[in-house]
């Protein structure tokens, strides 16, 4: 995948702060017939995909506030939705899930952070595709197949720990200027 | 929130990211990581590698049509959920699941009270309340317990545990935590085995063929 002609990121500002169309249709065109093949992987029929591929995707323009591309790379935010609608699906009843961190559109995105984050998330992208393609399904099937505990031994080498501390700075970024909005 | 120095294990966090934790353990995952920014991170890195797995998957090709019902549905009114806010010493997930009003809480011994919030073959979820200087209750389930500090403190012979520490102990850990001076010790305690009392039967089966 070339990084510069494709980025969702940019789609996802757009579609966050513009309402943009153009820009959500063309994240459709790339994440609903990979969302496809994936939610396939956790053993669902090509009609009941679809159906998930259909409300992941529309949570994406609803949902579009909550992104922040300084805490979460576009893939990342849409995996979580993704794997959040495949467990409340099976279990009938909506997953716990940590309470947000706030500031919807309040503060510009620190560019080199979300530059940085982008670049970290390619990186593992690279490394994950660099693995060999038993490790890969390993990983693929944890993420996406059913839920149930796997050793992903796989991980172990992928640079994880990048992504880490840069969303970490991202976290911190936030908190301090959460402060700064309450400072009477 | 600082000083949190007992976190979520690595391969506890990513269950949670796929999904693969029964419900007790993902509410003390989703309230831990409502307090602990370290954690925090650490998920958005396991949810940053299902991305990166997404972005290889297929393309598998769509139904005609999809594309336009989509694009055609995004002007629907959508009423939003609230979504997870903190009352008091609750974090989002455990103040959702809890309601608006106090925990219902029950004697289980001198001064010691406790609120089962959830009890069934997944596992349990209950409210500890725990005087200064009182024993924590025995465990009472098999398996792992995992023990999230919410006010106040707890320690054993070898630690101590603050708000937001998270304790992970096996069944055959012996131990007896002790609530810290001060504030009663309030913690969510979580099993992924039903509690012991609710079952004779199990209860001769679990001592028997150590289930
Ligand atoms: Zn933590």
């Amino acid at each position: 995948m070339d990084d510069d002609t494709d980025n969702p990121t940019k789609w996802m500002l757009a579609v966050r702060d513009k309402r943009d169309r153009v820009a959500f249709g063309r994240l459709f065109d790339h994440y609903a017939p990979r969302l496809k093949a994936a939610v396939r992987r956790g053993g669902a029929s090509a009609a009941e995909a679809e159906d998930i591929v259909q409300d992941v995707m529309l949570s994406v323009w609803q949902k579009a506030a909550q992104f922040d591309p300084a805490r979460a790379p576009v893939s990342g935010w849409i995996y979580r939705i993704a794997r959040n609608r495949q467990i409340d699906l099976h279990r009938r009843k909506s997953r716990p899930e940590p309470e947000p961190l706030d500031l919807e559109g309040e503060a510009p995105p620190d560019a080199s952070q979300v530059l940085a984050l982008e670049q970290e998330t390619a990186e593992l992208r690279r490394a994950l595709q660099a693995l060999g393609p038993d490790q890969r399904q390993i990983i693929e099937t944890a993420y996406f197949g059913e839920l149930t505990h796997a050793e992903i031994q796989a991980a172990t080498g992928l640079p994880l720990g990048t992504i880490k501390s840069r969303l970490r700075l991202g976290i911190e970024r936030l908190r301090h200027e959460l402060k700064e909005l309450r400072r009477p | 929130m600082t000083g949190i120095g007992h976190h979520v294990p690595e391969a506890m966090l990513r269950d949670y990211a796929t999904g693969a934790l029964p419900y007790p353990f993902e509410l003390v995952v989703a309230t831990h990581v409502s307090m602990c920014d370290t954690c925090r991170a650490a998920l958005g890195a396991e949810e940053a590698l299902g991305g990166a797995a997404l972005d290889g998957a297929g393309p598998e090709d769509l139904t005609p049509g999809l594309r336009d019902a989509v694009l055609s549905r995004l002007d629907d009114t959508v009423i939003a959920p609230p979504r997870p806010a903190r009352r008091g010493i609750y974090p989002g997930p455990l103040a959702e699941l809890i309601g608006d009003r106090d925990p219902r809480w029950r004697s289980v011994g001198p001064g010691v009270r406790q609120s089962i919030l959830h009890d069934d073959a997944d596992g349990s979820a209950r409210l500890l309340f725990i005087p200064p200087g009182e024993a924590v209750p025995e465990h009472g389930h098999n398996g792992l317990e995992l023990t999230l500090v919410l006010q106040g403190s707890f320690h054993d012979e070898s630690d101590s545990f603050g708000v937001g520490d998270l304790e992970v102990a096996d069944a055959d850990m012996v131990h007896l935590p002790i609530a810290g001076d001060g504030l009663p010790c309030i913690c969510l305690a979580a099993t992924d085995a039903p509690l012991r009392f609710k079952s004779l039967v199990p209860r001769l089966a679990q001592r028997f063929f150590r289930i």
